[in-house]
């Protein structure tokens, strides 16, 4: 029952970093883009190469997983992504889909269609004892990088100056730009931090979603699920909804097997006829 | 004669107009005919062609018409898709024709209670409850394996002849002229459908509900009949598939088909019925001739074809064939001694 919750909250954390960056396209600059997964998958796959073929240390490649993810981002943003975000939802949809559909080809051409796992160095392998419960120490670690990042995102979105130049910016574009605020800039550095967090979630989740060429198009349902779930007013309500989500799938499976991922599609469709605009929303928020 | 029922007479007269039949869709229809005879080689991918168009027909007259996006419009095409193949295994019903009706209803009666849902919201929302239910459709079939044959597909289906006279056979001649008479019967209705005060409703809606139901156009109703409508159209898709290949899979209820199927409608332009048709054509042979250069890698392509699609734009891609149009318009308007006003509606893509 513990090691239950306690994979749950390990997964829902994981899925919070690779959601958190579409939380605010999708929520808070209304961009619909489904092709979040892929920049997951590509900083995934960057660590991979990373730790696997040149014996780069694992933390070291997960910053690059970062770093990859991020200027990957940054440069689709400013290429392609710009001229999408005017257009209609259906255009941003048909965009969006093209790009995974190409990610995916091209990672089954360069990486091969296997699955395939990051080598953990042996120090974050095994069980470890804490308060008398066994947890593994590798999710251990994920629970406490993802926790901290979760902390050092809602800080910098309430604290600096950025974050209340990206609010302003969300808010009223017009107004914002009226202020002197570099808009496209901002949207920018934002759609690449939250680039480089997927791919950051996707290099450290290699080991428990497992990797493969259709994983943008796998756990595109589970990020549409945590922002509808979670609302888009704030980063406490995707972070919420991660860890229900989480919690319920693996409970779920463990539970009853059966009826496999019904739980988690019954439940985003029930939330968005209920509360269409999420389920932490407080009155009156936008 | 006073001003308004001359303005009436005018409207009606433009819209006895647009529901004439043009030259080039008397032609489009012939060439359709004439490859029964033409390219009896072809009867096999002809058939497949007429599938797709049948399912971009369906997308269309929910985008087309009514607004709706739709991320989920493969749960209708394998509903349709299973329902065929159960009867026709099972011998429940072993006439295809009547086989292929109940198909449709089954995807009408899942369409029309899942519209209810679809309703609400605004395109974000409608996106994600499509995406979801598809999903949920498939995550049903691919459970239920002892009724759907599950990963495996849904095997040693054996057709009767259609209407108790026409074999099926290897080199799909039947499949072929089945599949477009089926599309052709169903185009007709969604033609007069269109042209209806029901479908000239569902254009006002989608161009702006608020001001539609401001002079009395109310929207719930006709969406959700324009939806079911869609859904049933999307059904006989499907079980046109399963008739003409004896054969269903798990595929026919997958992502990829609905993301296939609105590639295969904006190819062809929305909004104007024969996109879908047109589109599936270049669909389908351009699959066929990136396939046997690459066969792994024909996703990329699709891919790279969508995102070219959006930074172009959708209305300069529809627009290539409104040249076209307005010159068979010109053609087929001409009639001796009378002059006709050049009022063309605007089509293809319009947002």
């Amino acid at each position: 029952m513990i090691t239950i919750l306690f994979d749950g909250i390990a997964y829902g954390m994981l899925l919070f970093v690779l959601a958190a960056g579409l939380s605010v396209t999708l929520g808070l600059m209304n961009f619909v883009n489904l092709a979040h997964g892929a920049f997951a998958m590509a900083g995934g796959y960057a660590a991979l190469v990373l730790v696997n073929r040149l014996g780069v240390p694992f933390g070291l490649g997960l910053v690059c997983a970062f770093l990859f993810s991020a200027a990957l981002g940054a440069l689709l943003e400013r290429t392609l992504y710009v001229h999408v975000y005017a257009k209609s939802h259906l255009d941003q949809v048909l965009f969006t889909i093209g790009l995974v559909f190409m990610s995916v080809a091209v990672v089954d051409y360069t990486m091969g269609s296997s699955q395939q796992f990051i080598l953990i160095p042996p120090a974050l392998q095994g069980q470890v004892t804490v308060l008398g419960l066994d947890m593994s120490k590798y999710r251990l670690m994920i629970i406490v990088i993802c926790g901290l990042l979760t902390l050092l995102l809602q800080l910098g979105l309430t604290r600096t100056r950025f974050g209340s130049r990206l609010r302003a910016a969300v808010d009223d574009q017009r107004v914002a730009r009226g202020l002197g605020i570099n808009v496209g800039a901002v949207f920018a550095m934002t759609f690449a931090l939250g680039s480089g967090l997927a791919g950051l979630g996707g290099a450290l989740g290699a080991e428990i979603l497992g990797l493969d060429p259709i994983f943008p198009l796998k756990y595109m349902i589970y990020f549409l699920i945590v922002v509808t779930v979670g609302g888009t007013s704030s980063i406490t309500g995707p972070f919420l909804a991660s860890l229900l989500l989480g919690i319920g799938d693996v409970a779920g499976k463990y539970y009853v097997p059966r009826l496999g991922a019904f739980v988690i599609y019954t439940i985003m469709i029930v939330v968005l006829i209920w509360r269409p605009q999420g389920l932490f929303v407080r009155r009156g928020a936008r | 004669m006073t001003s308004s029922s001359r303005l009436a007479a005018a409207i009606a007269a433009q819209f006895t107009d647009r529901a004439r039949w043009s030259l080039l869709e008397v032609l489009f229809w012939l060439v359709a005919l004439s490859t029964i005879w033409l390219l009896p080689d072809q009867h096999l991918i002809l058939a497949e062609i007429v599938i797709w168009a049948l399912f971009a027909l369906s997308l269309d007259l929910i985008l087309g018409y009514a607004g709706i996006i739709s991320l989920g419009h493969a749960a209708f095409f394998g509903i349709g898709a299973y329902t065929a193949g159960l009867l026709a295994k099972h011998a429940l019903v072993g006439e295809p024709v009547l086989a292929l009706l109940l198909a449709g209803l089954a995807g009408a009666v899942f369409g029309f209670l899942t519209s209810f849902l679809v309703l609400r919201g605004t395109d974000l929302t409608r996106l994600m409850v499509t995406l979801g239910i598809a999903l949920l459709v498939r995550e049903l079939a691919n459970r239920f394996g002892w009724l759907t044959g599950g990963a495996d597909g849904l095997q040693g289906i054996d057709m009767q002849p259609v209407l108790g006279l026409f074999r099926f056979d290897l080199y799909g001649h039947t499949a072929y002229i089945y599949s477009l008479a089926v599309l052709f019967v169903l185009f007709l209705l969604a033609r007069r459908i269109v042209g209806s005060p029901f479908g000239l409703a569902l254009l006002a809606i989608k161009g702006n509900p608020l001001r539609a139901s401001a002079i009395g156009i109310g929207a719930d109703r006709r969406l959700i009949g324009i939806y079911t409508l869609a859904a049933a159209y999307a059904g006989i898709a499907g079980g046109l598939l399963t008739q003409t290949t004896a054969f269903t899979s798990l595929e026919s209820l997958s992502f990829d088909r609905s993301a296939d199927g609105l590639l295969v409608l904006i190819i062809g332009g929305t909004g104007h019925l024969y996109g879908g048709l047109i589109g599936a054509v270049v669909f389908r042979f351009a699959q066929d001739w990136i396939a046997t250069a690459t066969p792994q890698y024909w996703q990329f392509w699709i891919g790279l074809f969508l995102v070219l699609i959006v930074l172009v734009g959708r209305d300069r891609i529809g627009g290539w064939f409104t040249p076209l149009r307005r010159l068979a318009d010109r053609v087929g308007a001409w009639r001796p001694g009378k002059t006709r006003p050049t009022v063309l509606p605007g089509q293809g893509g319009a947002p």
